[in-house]
């Protein structure tokens, strides 16, 4: 019976692999690199609600059917997400990083892994509050062109409401969350005036390349997606795209600790994974 | 059988649960164990200190990519779940809850279940939902040993009974009985 099993493992271990692969040979989006646990999850999770008898099928029609792979990546690339998420991070960036982008002329923010938007937005909130919202340009990028329409659009459900007014207020915000939105039927329509600094555009953390330097880059709760590898070599990405003495701000649970960039980042903020460029490193 | 690693998973009632079977692990225990407690997104690690206190092994926050080694226990943080890698990592995700948790048990066995296969251990203990019962099921599957809590000894018996209905459980014990168990199990 062992053996029977072990050969289904093996067996759907060599599928996924070969999904994969035909992904990234068919569209180009390389998924080879992501955990293995979690994208056996998402395809046997995706092959349940289809009504799709194996893994195999499931390549044939990602091969053969468009529209069916589309919705397939954005399965795979839909993070769950919420404004102000971690309140205590925004607080932290608030009180530790804020004084310090006070003193340049001009700030440029890399949302990475933008997904749906809430984290941009959280962040133009933000920056409005205390004043540097107008010297700063922010790029908000995914490599998933529904998820970056849907944050160009600042819509959400009106379900979460609640739960982001109270981040809000817990990240320290200076005003009344509802002052950034208005609701209209089951849906809240952020502030436009949010996104006039906003640049929303397509850029794959797995396969580009750096396209600016940066005083803040944010990438939080994407690199877990990730392997070691992987995750080692957006480090570097990252590193490369920002200014001596400048910011990256990782989720609660990441670091950069074991990647090959390690050294050159000091810790900035331990426990809010703010880390900072160190100046002239000579190795 | 050469079983290699544990997985344990509680909700309602859980905290106590495991104080029992944790403070009768002995500290040369020869395998991981992993744990799911259900508990709120906004928690701190004091279920961590305390367990550190009340177990000879030593007890730590489940990370990012941790190569699991065996007599260290290893508990999901809050509103994550926690997966099990093939090449004996773990991993955090941030999905959608699953059976209204995060983390979930479900998440954890059914990865574990895949990673040890036959050489895994899963413990379902007191609890008010009914999360854990299909990751109970695929360790079964693939192999594995089935224990659950006695449904009369917990706080909470909708967890044991659930995972009871939907497997062939092996062992059906008090908490006393499942340390018991454990260390018959995983004596050298």
């Amino acid at each position: 019976m062992n053996d029977e099993i072990n050969n289904q493992i093996n067996n759907e271990d060599i599928e996924i692999r070969l999904l994969l692969d035909a992904i990234f040979l068919k569209y180009g989006y390389d998924f080879r690199g992501y955990s293995d646990a979690h994208m056996k999850r998402r395809i046997l999770r995706r092959m349940g609600t289809q009504g799709i008898k194996s893994i195999t099928d499931m390549q044939y029609r990602v091969l053969y059917d468009k529209e069916f792979f589309d919705s397939l990546l954005t399965d795979f690339s839909v993070n769950v997400t919420e404004m102000f998420r971690d309140p205590h991070f925004y607080k932290a960036f608030r009180t530790e990083v804020v004084p310090i982008l006070k003193t340049y002329p001009f700030i440029k923010i890399w949302h990475a892994g933008c997904s749906t938007g809430e984290e941009v937005y959280s962040m133009a909130i933000l920056l409005k509050e205390e004043g540097l919202y107008d010297r700063t340009q922010i790029y908000a990028t995914d490599f998933n062109e529904i998820v970056l329409q849907k944050a160009k659009e600042g819509i959400y459900s009106i379900d979460a409401i609640k739960e982001y007014t109270y981040n809000y207020q817990k990240a320290g915000g200076k005003a009344s969350f509802s002052d950034y939105y208005r609701a209209k039927y089951d849906s809240v329509i952020l502030d436009h005036n949010l996104k006039e600094k906003i640049i929303f555009a397509g850029h794959n953390l797995v396969t580009d390349g750096v396209f600016g330097e940066m005083n803040v880059i944010f990438c939080r709760n994407v690199l877990i997606y990730f392997n070691r590898d992987l995750q080692s070599r957006v480090i570097k990405l990252f590193l490369d795209s920002l200014v001596n003495g400048c910011f990256l701000c990782l989720g609660s649970k990441e670091s950069v600790k074991f990647t090959s960039s390690a050294l050159y980042f000091e810790t900035f903020i331990e426990e809010e994974k703010i880390y900072r460029r160190k100046f002239n490193v000579i190795l | 059988m050469n079983y290699k690693a544990v997985v344990i998973g509680a909700s309602m009632g859980g905290l106590e649960a495991l104080r029992v079977i944790l403070s009768s692990i002995p500290n040369n225990f020869a395998a991981p164990i992993i744990i799911v407690q259900h508990i709120s997104p906004q928690s701190d690690n004091y279920m961590i200190e305390y367990f550190n206190h009340k177990c000879s092994l030593i007890v730590k926050e489940a990370e990012e990519k941790e190569q699991i080694c065996p007599g260290i226990v290893y508990i999901a943080p809050p509103n994550y779940h926690l997966l099990i890698e093939k090449d004996g990592t773990m991993s955090l995700t941030v999905e959608p809850r699953v059976n209204y948790s995060r983390p979930s048990i479900d998440v954890l066995f059914e990865t574990a279940a895949d990673a040890y296969r036959e050489g895994l251990v899963g413990v379902i203990l007191t609890g008010a939902n009914s999360d854990g019962s299909n990751g109970l099921k695929k360790i079964k599957d693939r192999g594995g040993l089935a224990i659950v809590q006695d449904p009369i000894t917990a706080v909470s018996d909708n967890m044991p009974k659930a995972a009871i209905k939907n497997t062939n459980v092996d062992f059906v014990l008090n908490l006393q009985k499942i340390s018991c168990k454990l260390i018959e199990i995983f004596q050298e």
